[in-house]
């Protein structure tokens, strides 16, 4: 049952007006723009991105200040805009081998062509606070050299040429989309990479180094992990041709992975994929770790007591807006709900006390 | 104009695809400085939406759903009867709307001082943005030397 109990909305409204206040901060200190977040706080605006599936940097920027940078809330923001928007067209599948790289490293080959480019990385940083930061002071400009225009081999290219990396099948197949149609298990690959490819970050991270220490032991190198700006083209259906819509900064990982082959498969190298908006490469090399744990069914594994291989587990838990909304639903008010729990708990005392004192004093006349 | 044409369907795609990916305050100011706008009607007032993005799975594979992007389109008619269409990325209706003109002007006898003065800045400076990037990324390209550890005497 169901009872209807009103009132609070003075004291929402207050609440809601001292948020505002209390995101605005001390008035004292300026407010930060949109603008700057984008550029200053610009991988909390990648993953914002990614996690909230809508790629629009100003939007991100707006939903982590409306949320006083709390990334989950910012994401479901993003998330809430996105359903007020129409859908044009999709985009033809974007060629990642083309991309304009900022950076690209490989763990497997030292002389990969086209090199080990470092790009903008926090990587052999020493993690020291930098307090010329909190001084405000510019660093000096970095320095530039004549670039090959030519795009970068894919790593997998060379191990493919070779046959001892399983090929990725081809295809044009139109891919189910998870904002049309509800999950269902077992899902195609294509479904679990949309779904991880907008997973929550921390979940795919800790998933992902569960497989690592031995909780469904698949063994990734890091094939390549490249990010950097690759073209979207749309068919214009009015027109009947496809332009350069747009450019999205992407970031892939492609692990390859020990594999003794099975019945149906030789003795080779598997493969996960990652593949996410923005500078993003820890949820990158996560997702394609995870991915790789998935295909477990498809390659014959046992994988059995590794959650990371656990489709409908996975699946079923890596959207952080989904597990936001039901986590944080039980702190609204459950008055009626609790009221039932709290009539069954003392109805259930009241039958045990009963139940002690009738059998008590059957003991007492037993013994007369 | 229908893209019927390979060679005007490969101009056209090079020219609203060049206004689709420009700043759009850029796109805004270049059209503007060509003088005040000539009247238009809108077959399509300035519409945003979103265009999921699609790619590969490992790249090359089975395509799949990444994520959707922001995307705005509008089509327009000059007096002349000319039809433009605009979609550019992002949200702004104001660049959809030069975006548009652009595509219609283009389809004029206008189309070379439409060129000179909104086209080929943009593709310059796209040219630039993308170089600059390059050279930066190049900078970070590591030369490894190998140290001879003179264990084969």
């Amino acid at each position: 049952m169901y009872v209807a109990v009103k009132g609070g909305e003075a004291a929402i409204d207050a609440a809601h007006a001292w948020l505002a206040e209390e995101r605005r901060g001390d008035p004292a200190v300026p407010a930060p723009t949109v603008a700057q977040l984008r550029e200053g706080m610009a991988l909390a605006v990648d993953r914002v991105m990614a996690e909230g599936s809508l790629y629009d940097p100003d939007l991100a920027a707006l939903a982590i200040l409306q949320a006083r940078g709390d990334l989950v809330e910012a994401i479901f923001l993003l998330r809430a805009f996105r359903t007020t928007l129409p859908r044009l067209a999709a985009s033809r599948p974007v060629d990642t081998g083309a991309m304009r790289a900022d950076r690209r490293v490989s763990a497997i080959f030292k002389d990969v062509p086209g090199g080990q480019v470092l790009g903008p990385t926090f990587d052999y940083t020493h993690r020291l606070l930098d307090f010329a930061l909190a001084a405000g002071v510019d660093p000096p400009p970095a320095p530039g050299a004549p670039a090959d225009p030519a795009p970068l081999p894919r790593v997998a290219e060379a191990l493919g040429a070779e046959g001892l990396l399983q090929p990725e099948p081809p295809g044009d197949a139109t891919p189910p989309d998870l904002t049309r149609e509800p999950l269902e298990l077992p899902a195609p690959r294509a479904l679990r990479l949309q779904v991880l490819a907008r997973g929550d970050e921390g979940f795919l991270l800790g998933l992902a180094y569960s497989t690592q220490r031995g909780y469904g032991r698949t063994h990734a190198f890091v094939g390549e992990l490249r990010t950097g700006a690759v073209s979207v083209e749309v068919e214009i259906p009015e027109l009947g041709l496809a332009i350069e819509l747009g450019e999205v900064v992407l970031t892939e990982c492609e692990t390859v992975n020990q594999f003794a082959g099975s019945r149906t498969e030789p003795p080779q190298f598997t493969r996960g994929y990652g593949l996410s908006f923005g500078r993003a490469e820890r949820r990158a090399l996560a997702m394609a770790l995870v991915d790789r744990a998935l295909r477990a069914r498809e390659l014959g594994e046992d994988l059995s007591g590794a959650p990371a291989g656990d489709e409908e587990f996975v699946l079923g838990h890596c959207d952080n807006v989904q597990a936001t909304g039901f986590l944080e639903h039980i702190k609204l008010p459950h008055y009626v709900d609790f009221q039932a729990e709290l009539e069954l708990v003392r109805r259930l005392r009241r039958e045990a006390e009963a139940a002690r004192a009738a059998g008590e004093s059957a003991g007492r006349e037993a013994a007369e | 104009m229908t893209a019927d044409d390979p060679m005007e369907a490969s101009e056209r795609r090079a020219w609203m695809g060049l206004c689709a990916r420009a700043p759009a305050a850029r796109l805004c100011e270049l059209v503007a400085a060509m003088g005040p706008p000539e009247p238009v009607e809108w077959l399509r007032r300035p519409e945003t939406g979103t265009v999921m993005i699609r790619a590969r799975a490992g790249g090359t594979g089975a395509p799949f759903h990444l994520g959707e992007m922001t995307a705005t389109r509008g089509t327009l008619r000059l007096s002349c009867g000319t039809v433009g269409h605009g979609w550019v990325q992002g949200r702004d209706r104001a660049a959809c709307e030069a975006a548009a003109r652009v595509d219609a002007a283009m389809q004029t006898p206008r189309a070379g001082a439409v060129r000179r003065a909104v086209l080929d800045p943009l593709a310059a400076e796209e040219e630039a943005r993308r170089r600059a990037r390059a050279g930066r990324a190049a900078a970070t390209r590591v030369e490894f030397f190998t140290l001879a550890r003179g264990e084969d005497e």
